[in-house]
């Protein structure tokens, strides 16, 4: 695997959707077989090119999500590649039970694509806010669930799940954030990245999605105060890179997970699980700690959910402090 | 079509339900005897299928939608080859293949998972989108409950057919007129649900759902219709044929090993008096 590290802090001027989107174009042009469903949002995702370009397999599904996860899974059925798109909540909360049903049970792989995870959806407020989203997928049987972080991860993450055989979902941002990588970076499925590691850690963070830059951040803060620690991009929640997880957790002694994302069963409580069987070490969480979503700009709610770098320095010197 | 023929195995279709319910002693009798006189049609005078090769891509494909009516299935599997019907004597016996609503990993023959009502209805729609991106030839047949019919993504499904003119696939609307907790009237009146489903755009017909040749002819007809999907809406007597349930038309019945008995040989009489037509 290659790392090429930006982590610059800045926005990257692409939208990260289109990252999704021209792989989804590469996908649909070598392989007759991948199809794309929407719920009424191709103008949001900017996937309408897709209908332009392959009509009969861009379907078009209206604002009817709970039929378009049983669409899906019905093409799955006659051994199409499917991606089914909608926002995170209805792509989680509004079709479970289908995906539960007609796709996952049925061993019928769909791989939803949820955008706007937790509180990037900002000013469409607490009704489009997922923030459990992951913990539903999480929840079933062999899903593969990825928190993806930006343009070259999405693009990855796109790529990789056409040949994944199980339902997968995807929590992503639709438009600008940091660019964390190089678009020549190379990942795997089910890998952490770690981006900081030395033999003097003293702890490690292991984040995902819009947390990464924030841990990135924190990493630098705690440097200057003269602590070095070990930063982990867990963009797979499911399956957990447990090798990684736990040579981080018996070499540096303590974690620190950062998530966009309810505290109780997203990517915190899948890391305390494998620690507490395999290697218990001091465990802090920052992530939204049982609270619905609420409108306002991102930043905003990044400040008063405590999802910020100075929320991750305060519980890295914590999870310290008690070892 | 060779109505004794379809008749005879209907009333096959109807006994070996009552048989592989009662290997278990309990479960959905009423919605499952009321379709024998649909399967046999189907699997006797329309379907192309290959019990050898269960996931032949040119089969038609049949979705139970209302998935609790399985032991039809595993009856009507049976005589067709899929297995020997012994097998499904298994009913809900830890391990079987022969569970009480349809589930395609586990009985060959069944082509989608149902159970969770209304589900189907859109699996089996993305199926005939499937199908008809392929080029195939095939056709889909999806099994409808009437109190099924109060799921809204029943509807959602029809919405999207029709949207996307899928001329593949024929839902039938089993209208037996009585749900788990009494008759549908009583629940949530459909009104005139063959208007309601016209109303959607699709070509409706509605027709008695005991009557083959009846139902036959309305699967040719359903066929000849381009541009738009199909619906036949079966008039229909829950329980139909089991003794013990069709005076109650029940949901599901646990009976007494004697009422079994007189149901049962109630079947053979009528299996009997079909070959004797």
């Amino acid at each position: 695997m290659k790392l090429n590290l930006i982590a610059k802090h800045e926005n990257d001027p692409r939208a990260c959707r289109d990252g999704l989107v021209e792989e989804l174009k590469k996908l649909m042009a070598a392989d007759d077989s991948v199809v794309y469903v929407d719920c009424d949002l191709m103008s949001c995702l900017g996937t309408k090119s897709l209908r332009q370009l392959w009509p009969d397999r861009a379907i078009e599904a209206g604002i009817a999500e709970a039929n378009a996860a049983g669409i899906a899974a019905g093409l799955a059925a006659t051994g199409k590649k499917v991606y089914l798109h909608s926002f995170g909540t209805f792509a989680s909360r509004r079709i479970y039970d289908q995906i539960y049903m007609s796709a996952a049970y049925a061993d019928l792989p769909v791989h939803v694509l949820g955008s706007d995870a937790g509180v990037v959806a900002a000013f469409n407020g607490g009704t489009h806010m997922p923030l459990e989203d992951g913990a539903m997928y999480l929840s079933i049987p062999q899903a593969v669930v990825f928190d993806a972080c930006d343009y070259a991860q999405l693009a990855f993450v796109t790529r990789a799940q056409v040949d994944i055989p199980t339902v997968t979902y995807t929590r992503f941002v639709r438009k600008g954030v940091v660019q964390v990588y190089g678009d020549d970076t190379e990942f795997a499925v089910g890998k952490g990245v770690v981006l900081h590691e030395s033999d003097h850690d003293q702890a490690t963070i292991i984040t995902s999605g819009i947390m990464v830059d924030e841990s990135l951040k924190a990493y630098e803060a705690l440097l200057a105060q003269g602590i070095t620690v070990r930063v982990i991009d867990m963009f797979t929640w499911k399956p957990l890179d447990e090798d990684l997880l736990l040579k981080a957790a018996r070499e540096t002694g303590a974690i620190v997970t950062a998530e966009n994302h309810n505290l109780t069963c997203g990517l915190g409580s899948v890391v305390a699980n494998s620690l507490v069987r395999h290697c218990l070490v001091p465990q802090e969480f920052v992530g939204v700690d049982d609270r619905f979503g609420q409108v306002g700009p991102q930043a905003y709610l990044m400040d008063e959910y405590g999802l910020r770098s100075a929320n991750i320095v305060a519980a890295v010197q914590k999870a310290i402090s008690r070892k | 079509m060779d109505k004794k023929k379809i008749d005879i195995l209907a009333a096959k279709i109807r006994l070996e339900t009552l048989k592989v319910i009662h290997s278990r002693g309990f479960g959905h009798v009423g919605g499952s005897v009321d379709l024998a006189e649909l399967m046999a049609v189907l699997y006797g005078a329309e379907m192309r299928f290959d019990p050898k090769n269960p996931r032949w891509p040119d089969r038609d494909w049949l979705v139970l939608s209302k998935g609790h009516a399985g032991p039809v299935s595993y009856a009507t599997l049976g005589i067709m080859g899929y297995y020997p019907l012994a097998d499904a004597y298994t009913l809900n016996f830890p391990g079987t293949h022969f569970p009480s609503h349809t589930d395609r990993k586990l009985t060959p023959g069944v082509d989608l998972t149902t159970g969770s009502l209304g589900q189907g209805v859109s699996t089996a729609t993305g199926a005939a989108l499937g199908n008809r991106l392929d080029g195939r030839d095939n056709w889909v047949y999806c099994v409808i409950g009437d109190g099924e019919a109060d799921e809204g993504q029943v509807w959602e499904a029809f919405h999207f057919a029709c949207a996307h003119k899928l001329d593949n696939i024929i839902y039938f609307i089993d209208c037996n007129g009585y749900q788990l907790d009494g008759p549908t009237d009583a629940i949530l009146p459909h009104g005139n649900l063959t208007a309601k489903v016209k109303g959607f755009g699709l070509h409706v017909q509605e027709i008695d759902g005991h009557d083959t040749a009846a139902i036959y002819d309305a699967i040719e007809k359903a066929k000849a219709t381009k541009g738009v999907p199909s619906c036949i809406v079966l008039r229909t007597s829950k329980g139909r044929g089991a003794t013990f349930a069709e005076p109650k038309h029940d949901h599901s019945s646990q009976p007494k090993e004697e009422q079994w008995q007189e149901a049962l040989a109630a079947a053979e009489q009528a299996l009997r008096d079909a070959e004797n037509a």
